[in-house]
């Protein structure tokens, strides 16, 4: 017989249940399995009625985040070998309202994203039969803050956005560097006002858990570190500065 | 607003006192309480040292150094108070406690090193 192990789930039907209740499962342990992969045995063999998210299976997609023996996680990329003997703790991620079992409700970072543009800004678009050319040092610049995959690891981990929701948070600070630091973009102005207001950059006090939660390997501090230099730079020169040398 | 307006200039003394006080302290730590006791590196003699310190642009270096440390230790306790302690409600008595304190001592460390000895 294969050996088991068991998947500690916090479940919470908001129809019957008033607060989160744990449920145990015994699964096999296979040697290739991830979280996911016990969670996909529990809904398909043992209880149709437990609820999450997930998609490709590859850390790719970034739906299947939750928290994994108290660590925010990927969990189709947490192999259940590595957490054995178990029981292994999953419970949703923390710092997002749940509405059913591992599903959490990430309107919050739906709405922060848009407000940084993350997206390429031209004056002016080039002919649609030109290049914007890059060099591999100008690509290096921003390579890293582009493989964020918006999983929300990072809310999940962050103290200041348990704090306070108003905080724009690690992933879209990241993201609006990931733009402000390619060459072939042209929209940092209009990304500063948000960037730059308490809420933004000035709400991180650089604890650094976003960068350690990454499955992606982005580091969002860094990003948040880099942008308050730019922002502190810039607000000097409109204090030291007249206003038409600017 | 206010936090907005200030909060970059409060940052950057923040993180400049970092950078010295992460480059110095240890450099002189090591120094004076290690290399120079222990033998490692022979000391200079009490007049020399003296000498050094006594010229206005060591004292001026060590006054900068001290004031960024000090707002260094503002910014960072404020933030401990806030988050750490949950007392952001105490906002206007944190922020008088360490950027008050930090100005305090910033003037007696100015006062220290700038009269002369």
């Amino acid at each position: 017989m294969a050996d088991l192990i068991t998947l500690r789930v916090t479940r919470y039907r908001p129809e019957n249940d008033t607060e989160p209740t744990t449920q145990d499962y015994e699964i096999p342990l296979r040697k290739e399995w991830a979280v996911l992969d016990g969670l996909n045995h529990i809904k398909d063999h043992l209880d149709g009625t437990l609820s999450y998210r997930w998609s490709c299976r590859m850390g790719i997609c970034g739906s299947c985040g939750m928290t994994v023996n108290g660590e925010p996680r990927l969990t189709c990329a947490t192999f259940l070998e590595d957490c054995a003997p178990g029981p292994i703790r999953v419970e949703p991620l923390r710092n997002f309202p749940v509405i059913r079992d591992l599903v959490v409700e990430i309107g919050d970072f739906m709405r922060k994203l848009p407000q940084v543009k993350p997206w390429v800004i031209r004056e002016e678009e080039a002919s649609i039969d030109s290049e914007y050319l890059q060099t591999p040092a100008e690509l290096d610049q921003y390579k890293q803050f582009s493989m964020c995959i918006n999983c929300m690891l990072c809310y999940s981990a962050c103290p200041v956005y348990a704090l306070d929701k108003d905080f724009l948070g690690p992933a879209a600070i990241a993201l609006a560097q990931r733009y402000n630091l390619d060459s072939r973009d042209q929209g940092s102005a209009e990304r500063m006002d948000v960037l730059s207001a308490a809420e933004g950059i000035w709400s991180c006090t650089f604890v650094g858990e976003c960068t350690t939660a990454c499955p992606k390997g982005v580091d969002p501090a860094g990003a948040i570190q880099r942008y308050k230099f730019t922002a502190a730079m810039e607000s000097l020169k409109a204090f030291l500065l007249p206003r038409g040398t600017r | 607003m206010s936090k907005r307006s200030t909060e970059p200039l409060l940052w950057l003394l923040f993180s400049a006192g970092g950078v010295v006080a992460a480059l110095l302290i240890p450099a002189l730590l090591f120094l004076f309480g290690l290399a120079f006791p222990l033998g490692w590196v022979s000391p200079p003699h009490y007049a020399h040292l003296a000498a050094v310190l006594g010229h206005p642009v060591s004292r001026l270096g060590l006054l900068v150094f001290c004031v960024l440390a000090l707002f260094h230790w503002a910014h960072r306790f404020r933030y401990a108070l806030y988050d750490g302690l949950r007392l952001k409600h105490l906002e206007g008595a944190i922020n008088l406690l360490c950027y008050g304190g930090a100005l305090a001592g910033s003037a007696v460390a100015g006062y220290l090193l700038l009269t002369p000895w």
